[in-house]
Order: C-alpha cells, then sequence, then structure tokens
C-alpha cells in the first residue's frame, strides 16, 4: 500500500508544526523521516496514523482517502516511542489484543487467535515470556513485543516512532537489523521516525529531511549524503567543516586562511563545506589551499581516529568553530600528531553554498590527489 | 584525633535526646486526642451493657437515621465516582483554556467551610432563593428534606475521586489508550479493559473516602436538614439531638456506630494503600531481572 500525503497543514495554537507538507512513500519500502526535533515529523508520522488531525490536506493510502477515516478503521500497525504496552495484560494477552478487538463477524476463533499468538512469540524471540508482564522485561524485550501486538491484524503499513530512541546503544544495532528483516520479509509500506541520521541512512530505503515543518529532501540514503541540496541537509547529516568567507577571483579567504576555486565565477560571500573525509592532513599548506589549524583533540575510538582542530588565525563556522577529520589509524601510528600541533588541511573534494543559494556547487581539486601524501612531523 | 570521633559519629538529627523527646510528644498527643476519645465511645456505648446498646440502635428514631444515612450515601457515592471519573478524564486527556483553574477549582469545597456551604445551598435552593422560589412555584421542595441532604453531601465529598485519579492519569499518560485505539478498539472496550484497571485501585481509594465523609458529614447537612426527628435527620444529626435531650447513652450509642464505620475504612483505606504498594514493589522489583 503507497501512501500519499499531499498538502498537509497542522498548527498548535500559533506554532506551525506542518507547513504545506506533500509526500509519495512508495509502496513495500522503509522510509525515514528524519528531521532535530521540533521538525514535525511526529506529527506528520501521528497525522498519517490519524491519531492527530490536520488542518487541511489529503492522506490517501494507494490513492483511497482516509483523511476522514477513523484511526480505528485505518488497520495500520503503529509502534509507539515509549512502547504504549498494556500494563496490566501479559505479554501474550497484548500481543491478541488487535485480534481480540475485531468485530465478532471478523474475530477468528480463540484457537486461532492463540495460534497467532505464539506464532508472533516465536518471531520475536520471547515464547518464554508469554505469561510476563511488561514491567518484568528490559527496552529491548518491550520493544519486541510492541512490534509483534502492532502487526498481530497483518497491517500493510508499519508506523514506528522513534522505535529505537530509548534503547542503549548495542540493543539498538541488533534491534535495528532485526527490523530490517521484518520488514524485506512481511513487506509493510514501513515509515519511521528518527533524529539519528546514521540510523536514517543505514536503515532506509528513502530517507525524508524535514525541518521546521517542511520536507526539506527526499531522496536514497546514498545519494542524500552524496549530494545535500541545502545548507541544512548537509549540516544535519553527519559532520561538516565549514570556511566561510569572501570569493575575490577564484579564491576564497577569511583572515589568514584560503583556498582556490577552480572554475568558479562567482563573486561574493560564500561557504565551503567539507565532509571530514574530503579533506587530509599535511605538516605543510598545499598549493591550493592555506588552511591552519591547531589539533584540540585525537579520539581514538571507532574503525577511524578522529581530530578535532581549531582554526589558527581565522574563524570555523557555528559555535565552537571546530573542524573534524578522520585519519585511518595506520596514518594515526606513522605520524602520532597530538594535542598542540600546528597542521594544514588540504581539501581534495568540496561543496560551495554562494550566497542565498540553496544548491550547492562541487569543487575539486584533481591535481590534489595525485600529490604524494605529506607525513606530519612535529 | 579525628579518629576518635569516627567510632561516635552520628548523623544530622539523631541525637537521642530530641529522638525520644519528639516520640514521647507524638505518643502523649495520639492518645489523649485521638485513642482515648475512640475508645470513651465505646466504653460509654457499652457502659449500660449490650442489651441497652441493642435498645438503642433499635430505636424507631436511631433506624430511621440510619436508614436516611445509608440512602444518602449510597446515591453519593455512585454519582460522584461518575462525576469524578469523567473530570478527571476530562481535564487529565484534553488540552482546553482554563484547564488548570478547573482543576484548582475542584478543591473549592475542600476550601469552603461545610457549614458555608449549606448555608449558600439554602440561600440558592430554599424556599425563598433563587432557584427555590421558582421551583416552589411547582411544589418541588429540595431544601428542609432528603435531596437537600444530597445535594450538599454531593459538594462536600465531589473532589474525592476525582484528586485520587487525577495525578494517576496523568502520569500515565494516554498513549496506552491511543494504542488501543490504533488496534482497532471501541471506546467502550479501551475504558474497560485498558484504562480502568490502570485506574481501578485508585479509584477505590477515592471511594472509600468519599463514603466515610458522606456518612459522617454533619455541617452542611446540619443547616440544609432542618432537624426533623424521623424524616431528615441523618446519624450525625442524630447524635447531637440525643446529646441535646440529655439520652447519653443513646447519643454515645449512634456514635459508636459512626466510629464502628470510621474504623472500618481506616482499615479499608490501609488495605488500599497496601494493595498499591505491593503492586508498585514487585513491578519495580521485577524490572531488574
Amino acid at each position: 500500500m503507497s501512501i500519499t500525503v499531499d498538502g498537509i497543514n497542522k498548527r498548535f495554537g500559533k506554532y506551525q508544526a506542518l507547513n504545506n507538507v506533500s509526500l509519495d512513500i512508495p509502496e513495500g519500502k522503509l522510509t525515514a523521516l528524519l528531521g532535530p526535533s521540533g521538525s514535525g515529523k511526529t506529527t506528520l508520522l501521528r497525522i498519517i496514523a490519524g491519531l492527530e488531525s490536520s488542518d487541511s490536506g489529503r492522506i490517501s493510502f494507494s490513492g483511497k482517502d482516509v483523511t476522514g477515516l477513523h484511526v480505528r478503521d485505518r488497520n495500520i500497525g503503529f509502534v509507539f516511542q515509549h512502547y504504549a504496552l498494556f500494563r496490566h495484560m501479559t505479554v501474550a494477552q497484548n500481543i491478541a489484543f488487535g485480534l481480540d478487538s475485531l468485530p465478532r463477524n471478523k474475530r477468528p476463533p480463540k484457537a486461532e487467535i492463540q495460534a497467532r499468538v505464539s506464532e508472533l512469540l516465536d518471531m520475536i524471540q520471547l515464547p518464554h515470556l508469554a505469561q510476563r508482564y511488561p514491567a518484568q522485561l528490559s527496552g529491548g524485550q518491550k520493544q519486541r513485543v510492541a512490534l509483534a501486538r502492532a502487526i498481530a491484524t497483518r497491517p500493510k503499513i508499519l508506523l514506528l516512532d522513534e522505535p529505537f530512541g530509548a534503547l542503549d546503544a548495542k540493543v539498538r544495532k541488533d534491534l535495528r537489523r532485526w527490523l530490517r528483516n521484518l520488514h524485506d520479509e512481511f513487506h509493510f509500506t514501513s515509515i519511521f521516525v528518527t533524529h539519528d541520521q546514521e540510523e536514517a541512512l543505514e536503515l532506509s530505503d528513502q530517507v525524508v529531511v524535514m525541518s521546521q515543518g517542511n520536507v526539506e529532501q527526499v531522496n536514497e540514503p546514498i545519494e542524500l549524503y552524496a549530494r545535500p541540496d541545502s545548507r541544512f541537509v548537509f549540516d544535519f547529516l553527519g559532520q561538516v567543516n565549514v570556511l566561510s568567507g569572501e570569493v575575490n577571483h577564484g579564491s576564497l579567504s577569511q583572515g589568514n586562511a584560503w583556498v582556490t576555486l577552480p572554475g568558479i565565477q562567482h563573486q561574493g560571500s560564500s561557504q565551503l563545506y567539507l565532509r571530514p573525509h574530503e579533506v587530509r592532513l599535511a605538516t605543510v599548506p598545499a598549493e591550493h589551499a592555506n588552511l591552519p589549524l591547531r589539533i584540540e583533540a585525537v579520539s581514538l575510538i571507532g574503525s577511524e581516529v578522529r581530530v578535532e582542530l581549531r582554526p589558527e588565525g581565522w574563524a570555523g563556522e557555528g559555535s565552537d568553530s571546530i573542524w573534524e577529520v578522520g585519519i585511518s589509524h595506520a596514518e594515526f601510528n606513522n605520524q602520532r600528531p597530538a594535542r598542540g600541533d600546528l597542521c594544514y588541511a588540504v581539501p581534495e573534494v568540496g561543496h560551495l553554498f554562494t550566497g542565498k543559494d540553496t544548491q550547492p556547487a562541487t569543487v575539486s581539486w584533481a591535481e590534489a590527489e595525485s600529490l604524494p601524501r605529506v607525513r606530519l612531523i612535529n | 584525633m579525628h579518629s576518635s570521633h569516627s567510632s561516635r559519629h552520628r548523623r544530622v538529627g539523631d541525637g537521642p535526646v530530641i529522638k525520644w523527646l519528639l516520640t514521647g510528644i507524638a505518643l502523649a498527643v495520639t492518645v489523649c486526642l485521638l485513642i482515648m476519645p475512640l475508645l470513651v465511645i465505646f466504653v460509654e456505648a457499652l457502659g449500660a451493657g449490650w442489651s441497652t446498646l441493642a435498645d438503642n440502635l433499635l430505636d424507631q428514631y436511631t433506624l430511621h437515621a440510619i436508614g436516611l444515612t445509608l440512602f444518602v450515601a449510597a446515591l453519593t457515592v455512585p454519582l460522584n465516582l461518575i462525576f469524578g471519573t469523567a473530570l478527571a478524564w476530562l481535564v487529565t486527556r484534553f488540552r482546553f483554556p482554563g484547564r488548570k483553574l478547573l482543576i484548582t477549582l475542584i478543591d473549592i469545597p475542600f476550601a469552603v467551610s461545610p457549614v458555608v456551604a449549606g448555608l449558600l445551598y439554602l440561600l440558592l435552593y430554599g424556599r425563598n432563593g433563587w432557584v427555590g422560589s421558582w421551583l416552589a412555584d411547582y411544589d418541588v421542595q429540595l431544601m428542609f428534606s432528603w435531596p437537600g441532604i444530597v445535594m450538599v453531601t454531593i459538594f462536600v465529598t465531589c473532589p474525592f475521586v476525582a484528586r485520587e485519579l487525577i495525578p494517576l492519569m496523568q502520569q500515565q499518560g494516554s498513549e496506552e489508550e491511543e494504542a488501543g485505539v490504533v488496534l482497532g478498539a471501541s471506546g467502550w472496550r479501551i475504558f474497560r479493559t485498558i484504562t480502568l484497571p490502570n485506574i481501578k485501585w485508585a479509584l477505590i481509594y477515592g471511594v472509600v473516602l468519599t463514603n466515610a465523609r458522606a456518612v459522617g458529614e454533619f455541617g452542611a447537612v446540619s443547616v440544609v436538614s432542618g432537624n426533623i426527628r424521623g424524616q431528615t435527620n441523618t446519624l450525625p444529626l442524630h447524635v447531637e439531638l440525643l446529646y441535646q435531650d440529655y439520652n447519653i447513652v443513646g447519643a454515645f450509642a449512634s456514635a459508636s456506630l459512626l466510629a464502628g464505620i470510621a474504623v472500618f475504612t481506616l482499615a479499608a483505606k490501609g488495605f488500599v494503600e497496601w494493595r498499591q504498594a505491593r503492586i508498585l514493589n514487585r513491578q519495580q522489583s521485577e524490572e531488574t531481572i
């Protein structure tokens, strides 16, 4: 079942939660609604579910208008952020609730409901906890019970509100993989809300980035990461290093920092956005860039060594104005960069936003890639 | 130097003198002001023997007072149960202007002296009152008869159920009910299988308190009832009438009934509190499994 969101507006008092939002959610795909808190993503999910009403606009499932249809009759699965399990019912009773609630003429016989419940318990790998109460379960177990309860009536649409928000990192990773498998097996049309960009990029087929009640960009995760449409999406998807300054005669400068911009004709105020992996560190400035930085911190945890740097003689963007560059552990072991060292950032590919333009121009310093890597020596 | 102190180190406020002094005062006050009067009621009531007590209780007017009191409670408790639940549902599940004000207004019957409440009802619904004079044209009399007694009793006891439910329902939120409606349950099924079991014990607690107050209310009832023996005399009013008639044994006999109800209420209240604490404990201790 595909979902069409058409011109949805929602206001809470003076606050515009959703501003003329239109979206197409393809059938059988796992879509992420990604955005910071207050971006309207949960409100949109609740309007699609029918838990919230919109001020104007239409929601349709497979072309059929459901805007006026009561949530009870929409036959969707909904997983709440804090699980919302029925606290005085056992796990088995929780899972059976949807089937027990069917009108008498559609309700399967008791034995069939029981069979379905135990099938679902097997699926979530918790058959031994059937008679437990929600308070006796861990967070991850509660979330799996909530999922089983939501899909017990075989809905075509599965909506999840921050499904992993309240879980610790390890459990979250397991459940993410499990949800992906579940989705692939049953071919729901799924939408999940998250503020975690890594979760959205890793788990979904399509990401909808939202900001202040607007849809900023919709794309597949890889495309979205490679080609952000706006400063907001760039900022929101992962760490980014920014040089903000004036373009003059094909070079962007601020303070004692400058970068040449091959093929750029614009003049005036611009921002150069660089992802951590699009920058190298060197002990001397390159021919095409002079970006002096002093090392603030080195973090060895993870598959990459993360180096945090403070601009020297110029200013970075944002409140802390810190730049972040990732280097491999091998590189780190060779060069041993330490806190307080001075080094130079060498950009390889960058994205230039000029004036009020929302679309960036990609800049690449082809010759930079042919240069041998400069060793970091104190 | 300071090691000599460490073995005799005490927590703040743990001095033995203060501890025993406070314990002694609390005990003395409890015995003098609470336990002794309660004992006196039963001693006096039974002073002339069981048969006298029975005679006094089986007196025609006493029986009528008991009947009227139970009748008033039987009307008041279910009405306030419905009203309190509906009100708690309204202020915890909906957002509307004046919601906070409404939560504050619920407490008015606690803040106003019952005698004042009775007077207000008399002024409003009495024969010369704003509403009462209009009703009198249709030959409807509320004051100085049982409807008046029920009205003021409802007024005095209406906060109990709502005040027990509101904090609990606020804390539990409406997510479970939303989950129920997404799963296709009807409104009645959601109330019966999700909401009601979650608030059951708080509801019982509210009912116990409402009942105790409905049975024991004196001030407001005495203003609107008119104290007509055998007609509008509730048990607390009856105690006072007997006492003023110098029928000390009769007064104490009726009073012992009221005291008995009070003791029973305390026991029921204790049981409900113990149940709630046990459920909470069990949930918390098992969360770690």
